[in-house]
């Protein structure tokens, strides 16, 4: 798998689509049309990345980072969550996790971090060859683990790190926060144009900002289809279609694919097509994916009539980012990203947490404890006896990673997804 | 008459119960699992069967549940162990808030309503400590078989605490105790203590409420539901046959299921 090229990359992806189409799982819907687009898109970037070298400047930037900074100098952008994420759904989790390992890293560090630097150890990968980048951006408005990931590369390759602190959010938003913030994106701006050598351009950044922010806007509208019953689409979907608005927010072809997209949905809704065929109850996730379920899982669960049908971990991309605008671009990036949801308070998360429940009428909560990841997982516990008091919702607490499957357990899983889905009466 | 079986394929025992249509329990086999539990199931119910002097033609419904419950070609339904220890053990129990069943590989703690439906619940995860296994691998190290760790624990007038929950490393912990000549029995209480410490806490997730049964092979271990008491501060029922809770709650959803239609 070492070096595949896009072309190759792509007729693969033909076979999968035509398997997948020669076998429909009776209990789906029709697949989303668009699916074979975002593919495209998702492999041209891969692929694409690796002459971006020397063409221009590359980064590779946290998917938590404000990355609309970056766009304005022209950089290229990898994502190495997005990344492991790829690796996770093509089951070399533990294959590359096993690479930082040998290197001495804990295997309680999170498995997005052992990914990359086991591809950095050992060149692994299964998107062909990712472009060494000539500066690391890392926000720790979602966990401080990426901090010390980033000064790893940054260390071993020589290559400048620019981090974005953002101020934990424990009850409200402070001016002084925001103020801090602002001077560390004006702090930027000159080691920006010394990496890119390019001069910033406000007129060029107000325009990306408001790209970003209709982009983000947009996923907010295709995640908010879901409402509908039946669903159009289910957060199985979501997860793969999740990867523009996250690595190539701020660019137009990411909106252009979620007007697609979003057309697409509402065509299903006119037509009362839905992706699970007898949709019976509607479910919500909390966390991470785990990508080496995602095809078992949306059939096991659309087997019984089950829908997922929301989840913070998507609408995380859809809650602040679209408060983005061109008349104050830093400030709001500033509120934007310190008031994501894994920067955010427990009691907002809880908030949140009803209001989805409610509004996408959802009939269960299935939670997914993350040993890679604390900062999403710490607090589940009373989240789900919250809920469960508030507003009787019945949860299910899963253990797993989202891409080592050496943690996970089949049997123990399948046993505790069915024990909740016959106490749903399914 | 019509009949109902539940068959229960647990990691280490396979029990069968056969019911009546008033849901009276007419008896049961308990085997051991061993390496085939199709073989291991279809023995039991074999044996359950002729014990009552029914025919497997006289059989109306059957459910599988345990692990093994994925296999068993002759079952009509298969229902998780979860649901089948809630009804088990409110059918014998009425009053019954919380089960916790300690099993070989799994231990589990379901919190039900007064139909013996299942409100919520929780599971080990990977990982024998506060198992049955865990008992077992400690019992081997003693040399005495599993059925009398619970009463040697319960000789003990103190206690000697077990610092790890993970199996192997508590295994090397106890053989370090014993070849400090430690009291046998001070360390068993501890190692039985770890168990009831392990479930416990997953208990307070999901709370305990109600009454509380105890099923599975563990629950026979006299030691660990005397701690179990000692932590809630009342007592614990327990059927003279704890093994056979889920076994029996398979035969009851079977009978539901027909009562249902
Ligand atoms: N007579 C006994 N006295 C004390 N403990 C016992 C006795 N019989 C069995 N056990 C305990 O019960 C355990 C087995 O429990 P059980 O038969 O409920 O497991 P299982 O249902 O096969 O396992 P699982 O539900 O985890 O798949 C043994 O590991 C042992 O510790
Ligand atoms: S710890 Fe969580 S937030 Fe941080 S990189 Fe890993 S998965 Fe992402
Ligand atoms: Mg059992």
């Amino acid at each position: 798998m070492k070096d595949l090229g896009a072309p190759l990359l792509f007729r693969i992806m033909e076979k999968r689509k035509k398997k997948r189409l020669r076998e429909p799982n009776p209990f789906m819907g029709p697949p989303l049309k668009c699916a074979g687009r975002l593919r495209q898109i998702m492999t041209r970037h891969y692929y694409l990345s690796r002459f971006a070298k020397g063409a221009r400047p590359v980064a590779w930037v946290t998917s938590g980072a404000p990355v609309e900074i970056l766009r304005v100098f022209g950089f290229y952008t990898i994502y190495p969550e997005n990344h492991g994420a790829l690796c996770g759904a093509q089951k070399m989790g533990p294959e590359l996790c096993a690479e930082a390992e040998k290197k001495g890293y804990h295997s309680d560090l999170c498995s997005y971090a052992r990914i990359d630097l086991g591809h950095a150890f050992s060149g692994k990968t299964p998107a062909g060859r990712l472009p060494r980048p000539d500066l690391l951006f890392a926000s720790n408005n979602i966990c401080q683990t990426v901090l010390y990931w980033y000064k790893q590369l940054s260390h071993q390759w020589d290559i400048p790190l620019i981090t974005f602190d953002t101020p934990y959010n424990f009850q409200e938003i402070r001016s002084g926060d925001i103020h801090f913030m602002v001077r560390q994106f004006e702090e930027m701006v000159p080691e920006l144009e010394k990496i890119s050598g390019r001069k910033y351009s406000h007129k060029r950044f107000q325009k990306i900002i408001r790209i970003a922010a209709e982009t983000s806007r947009t996923w907010g509208q295709v995640l908010a289809a879901m409402k509908h019953r039946p669903a159009p689409m289910t957060i199985f979907d979501a997860f793969v279609h999740l990867a523009p608005v996250v690595s190539l927010r701020g660019l137009p072809v990411a909106l252009e694919y979620y007007r697609v997209l979003l057309n697409e949905l509402n065509e299903r809704i006119e037509e009362g097509i839905g992706a699970v065929r007898e949709e019976k109850k509607r479910l919500m996730w909390d966390n991470i994916a785990v990508w080496f379920k995602l095809r078992d899982w949306s059939h096991l669960f659309a087997e019984r009539g089950v829908n997922f049908v929301a989840a913070t971990y998507t609408n995380a991309w859809a809650e602040t980012i679209h408060h983005l605008t061109e008349e104050s671009p830093f400030e709001s990036m500033a509120k934007a990203y310190s008031l994501i949801i894994l920067n955010n308070n427990l009691s907002h998360r809880l908030k949140l947490m009803e209001k989805m429940i409610r509004d996408y009428q959802v009939d269960g909560l299935v939670i997914l404890s993350l040993r890679s990841c604390k900062p999403y997982s710490v607090g589940q516990y009373d989240l789900k006896r919250l809920l469960m008091e508030r507003l009787g919702i019945k949860s299910l607490i899963i253990e797993s990673d989202m891409t080592d499957f050496r943690t996970y357990s089949e049997e123990q899983a399948r046993t505790r997804i069915e024990a909740f889905l016959e106490g749903l009466g399914v | 008459m019509t009949y109902f079986a539940g068959i229960d394929v647990g990691s280490l025992s396979t029990e069968a119960v056969i019911i009546d249509e008033d849901a009276t329990m007419l008896g049961y086999s308990i085997q051991e699992t061993g390496a085939d539990p199709v073989r291991a199931a279809t023995e039991a119910l074999r044996e359950a069967l002729s014990l009552v002097g029914v025919s497997r033609e006289q059989l109306h419904h059957v459910v599988a549940t345990g692990y093994g419950r994925i296999n068993i070609p002759f079952a009509d339904r298969k229902i998780t162990e979860i649901s089948c220890h809630a009804m088990g053990a409110h059918h014998l129990f009425p009053d019954t808030g919380t089960v916790i069943d300690i099993g070989g590989q799994d231990s589990k703690v379901i919190r039900i309503n007064a139909e013996g439906r299942v409100l919520d619940f929780t599971m080990n995860d990977k990982c024998a400590a506060g198992t049955g296994r865990f008992l077992e691998v400690m019992a081997g190290t003693f040399g005495v078989p599993v059925q009398e760790l619970g009463e040697l624990s319960l000789k003990a007038q103190k206690e000697i605490p077990i610092s790890s929950v993970c199996t192997v490393f508590a295994e090397s912990e106890v053989i370090s105790l014993i070849a400090q000549n430690r009291p046998r029995e001070q360390i068993i209480r501890g190692l039985h203590r770890a168990v009831v410490s392990r479930v416990w806490g997953m208990a307070q997730s999901v709370g305990i409420e109600g009454a509380v049964t105890m099923s599975g092979g563990v629950a026979k271990n006299r030691g660990i539901v005397a701690l179990f008491e000692e932590n809630l501060g009342h007592s614990i029922h327990i059927h003279s046959e704890p093994q056979i809770i889920g076994a029996l709650g398979a035969a009851l959803l079977a009978r539901g299921e027909i009562h249902q239609k």
